[in-house]
């Protein structure tokens, strides 16, 4: 039931938060992005638990709290280095290059 | 089991292990107190002394028993690898015995003479650290129970050889020479393990009792195996003995300081090839071939070396060139089956010519220390800046008189009966039906001809005629100390009755070493003369030894010689002669420019610096430094980029699981 709009709806939100993260500066932006593309995976477990059992959605609360710890760190992160540069700008932040 | 075992015979490798620690002892001297003559003069003559006694000891052991198998003394097990064993053992037999009493007895006397030699060198307690460690590996080659022990001291006697050569080696020319007698040595010492490898893979063992033992019924007499052992076995004899084509180390080596050139160039380490043979003699024996090579290479050598000893103005030259020729007569000893009188020869010579290189070390005392008093500049060594020193040095000049008589061949001297029984041997070998070896007899009637003349010819300019030192020096010419003296009238002595060891028709030393070469004997065919023949050949030699003095003292003039600065210039063969045929200069031009010319120009630019050098370290480097670069540019600090490429990487991993 609803099984193939779901997954559709999945697909296109992944897709999104990749073309996103692939395209886009701001830290917050991709931060936004990748959360999405969790969220699509997420509706992924629960589109397929009607068919497969209760496991995909059991998964789908570990993925939930392990984004929100990701969240809190991620964020963290963002703040300290927008204290530090004064941008969040992935393009002005490239120390690391070779 | 011999009767050896629980007697003196026992204790050996105490003759090894004094002069050892002699070394030890004067080698820390050396370092902590350098000048503590007397203590250095106590351990190191008296060390040798020690061994002497051993020797002696060991000799009236074996004297008592004259055991018909040598006595093997196993001290430890070397080498066990596999089929090869090696133990660190010592032999107690005839001939070993000989060679350790003639090698503690003249060292014995030459360390005693060096005492007052090199007593005012600054370097005298590494010299006598050097001369114990000789001594001592002189005696583990000789007392050698199996090829390997042998090589070890082969080796250690060449080690301190080059040691004593370069003794003085802030002179460049001298450590040139010793460096020049290590390589040349190596040429032969390649032979030696050559003959050793082909022993083991033939032969199964390295133990002289084994591989003596097995080789007449494992080879075939006269076949190439043993023909090929032989002629590598005489390689190495070539190189350590000075024979031709590997002589021209000898010569050089007389930089170092006399009684060295007495002991190691002289009396001892030269003769090991001799003593090698020997030792050998039932592989030489069994190969024909490999006999007549010995025996023409030392022919050749007698004659080749006399003719250069002829025209040498050095006084330790023209014993150098003696020194070769007389070697060579020792090879046509043994190349002819006579290992008995090659022996024989090799103990007279020791005492003779020990005794020769000693006298020359007083007369370049005396004259260095005349030169030393009036800061004079001439050249010690040189004969034209001698004559007349008979009347300065009554005793040099007689006990050298006496050796000179013995290394001509003059009777009942210890060299005539040692030469005449080689020149016999050469003879009856002819005479049996090898024609070849009447060539040899020749040749060496020859050479003994020309060492009567060049020995008369040193003599005469040395020690008669007028002076030519100058006039301030001669006040300070007078006779060496008595510690330099009295070695010189024992070894005089032994000269003197150095023949009665094997005196014809008695022939001690040929029956005492009779276990040994009785089976190589049995292979030869040896056809005794007529005893009307033998008396003539005796009177031959005598006379040819005679005929070379006579000769000398008429033709030479030594009231008309002239100090090197106002001596005439030398033309013709002549010149040849005083230039030693332009052999140095030949392998120079022939082997050692090409070797210098290969080693740098190929090996050096070519290999080691354009193979690994360039392609190899730098090019490695250079290979890491390049895939470094193409990394790093990969890391551009761009998020973005690498999660393109993380993308890329996800959706190839997942075509790759879908296909």
């Amino acid at each position: 039931m609803l099984l193939g709009p779901s997954l559709a709806v999945s697909a296109i939100l992944f897709s999104l938060g990749v073309v996103g993260v692939l395209l886009r500066r701001n830290a917050i932006v991709i931060f936004m992005c990748i959360e999405l593309m969790l969220n699509a995976v997420n509706l992924t477990f629960v589109a397929l638990s009607q068919q497969l059992g209760l496991d995909g959605q059991v998964f789908v609360f570990f993925v939930m709290t392990i984004a929100a710890a990701e969240a809190a760190v991620g964020l963290a992160i963002v703040i300290a280095v927008y204290r530090h540069r004064d941008t969040v700008n992935l393009q002005n932040i490239n120390l690391l290059r070779g | 089991m011999s009767t050896l075992a629980g007697g003196a015979a026992d204790w050996i490798w105490l003759a090894i292990l004094l002069p050892f620690a002699g070394f030890l002892v004067n080698g820390a001297l050396a370092f902590l107190r350098p000048q503590s003559r007397r203590l250095v003069s106590v351990v190191g003559v008296g060390s040798v002394a020690a061994a002497f006694a051993v020797g002696v000891a060991v000799f009236l052991a074996v004297l008592g028993a004259h055991p018909v198998e040598p006595y093997v003394r196993t001290l430890w097990s070397w080498i066990p690898v596999g089929d090869l064993r090696v133990d660190a053992a010592l032999q107690v037999d005839q001939l070993s015995v000989v060679m350790l009493l003639v090698v503690t007895g003249v060292s014995s006397l030459i360390h005693v003479f060096s005492v007052g030699y090199m007593h005012d060198d600054p370097g005298y307690a590494r010299y006598f650290a050097y001369l114990n460690l000789f001594v001592a590996f002189m005696l583990v080659l000789v007392l050698g129970a199996s090829y390997p022990v042998m090589f070890i001291g082969w080796e250690g006697v060449g080690l301190c050889s080059y040691l004593l050569i370069g003794f003085w080696f802030e002179e460049k020319e001298k450590a040139d020479a010793g460096l020049k007698a290590f390589l040349v040595n190596r040429i032969g010492d390649f032979g030696f393990l050559v003959a050793m490898f082909l022993i083991f893979s033939h032969l199964g063992s390295l133990d002289f009792r084994d591989v003596f033992a097995r080789a007449p019924q494992a080879l075939a007499t006269g076949g190439g195996t043993v023909t090929a052992i032989a002629l590598f076995l005489f390689m190495g004899c070539v190189g350590k003995s000075a024979q031709i084509p590997l002589y021209v180390w000898l010569p050089d080596a007389m930089a170092g300081p006399t009684p060295v050139s007495a002991l190691i160039h002289a009396a001892t380490m030269v003769t090991a090839g001799v003593y090698l043979v020997a030792r050998s003699n039932i592989l030489f024996a069994m190969s024909p071939v490999a006999s007549a090579v010995v025996a023409g290479v030392g022919a050749l050598t007698a004659l080749f070396a006399a003719t250069i000893g002829l025209k040498q103005w050095d006084i330790k030259k023209v014993l150098a060139y003696s020194t070769v020729s007389q070697l060579g007569y020792m090879f046509i000893g043994v190349g002819a089956g006579a290992y008995a009188a090659g022996i024989f020869h090799l103990v007279t010579h020791a005492f003779f010519k020990a005794l020769l290189f000693l006298g020359a070390g007083s007369v370049i005392h005396v004259m260095h220390r005349a030169y030393h008093h009036t800061h004079g500049h001439a050249d010690a060594q040189d004969m034209r800046n001698m004559g007349g020193l008979a009347a300065y040095m009554p005793w040099t000049s007689r006990v050298m008189w006496v050796a000179t008589l013995a290394i001509a061949g003059i009777p009942p001297l210890a060299g005539f009966f040692s030469k005449d029984e080689i020149l016999g041997a050469a003879f009856a070998r002819g005479l049996a039906g090898e024609r070849f070896y009447l060539l040899v007899w020749v040749v060496g009637l020859v050479g003994a001809f020309l060492t009567a003349f060049y020995m008369a010819r040193l003599m005469l300019y040395t020690f008669h005629g007028p002076n030519r030192t100058g006039d301030a020096e001669r006040a300070h010419l007078a006779e060496a100390p008595w510690v330099m003296t009295w070695p010189l009238v024992v070894l005089a002595a032994l000269t003197v009755l150095g023949g009665a060891l094997n005196l014809p028709h008695v022939e001690t030393l040929h029956h005492w070493l009779e276990p040994l070469t009785a089976r190589s004997a049995a292979l030869q065919t040896t056809l005794e003369p007529a005893a009307g023949t033998e008396i003539a050949l005796m009177t031959l030699a005598a006379l040819i030894g005679a005929g070379g003095i006579w000769l000398a003292t008429r033709v030479l003039k030594p009231e008309a010689l002239q100090t090197p600065e106002r001596a005439p210039r030398e033309t013709g063969f002549a010149k040849l002669l005083l230039e030693k045929y332009r052999v140095d200069e030949i392998y120079s031009a022939v082997v050692v420019r090409p070797l210098i010319w290969f080693a740098r120009t190929v090996l050096w630019r070519g290999v080691d610096a354009a193979v690994i050098d360039t392609a190899g370290v730098n090019g490695s480097a250079a290979l890491a430094r390049g895939f470094g670069w193409i990394g790093s540019r990969l890391q551009s600090g761009q998020v973005g980029t690498y999660v393109v490429f993380f993308v890329i990487g996800a959706i190839a991993v997942l075509a790759a699981l879908l296909r």
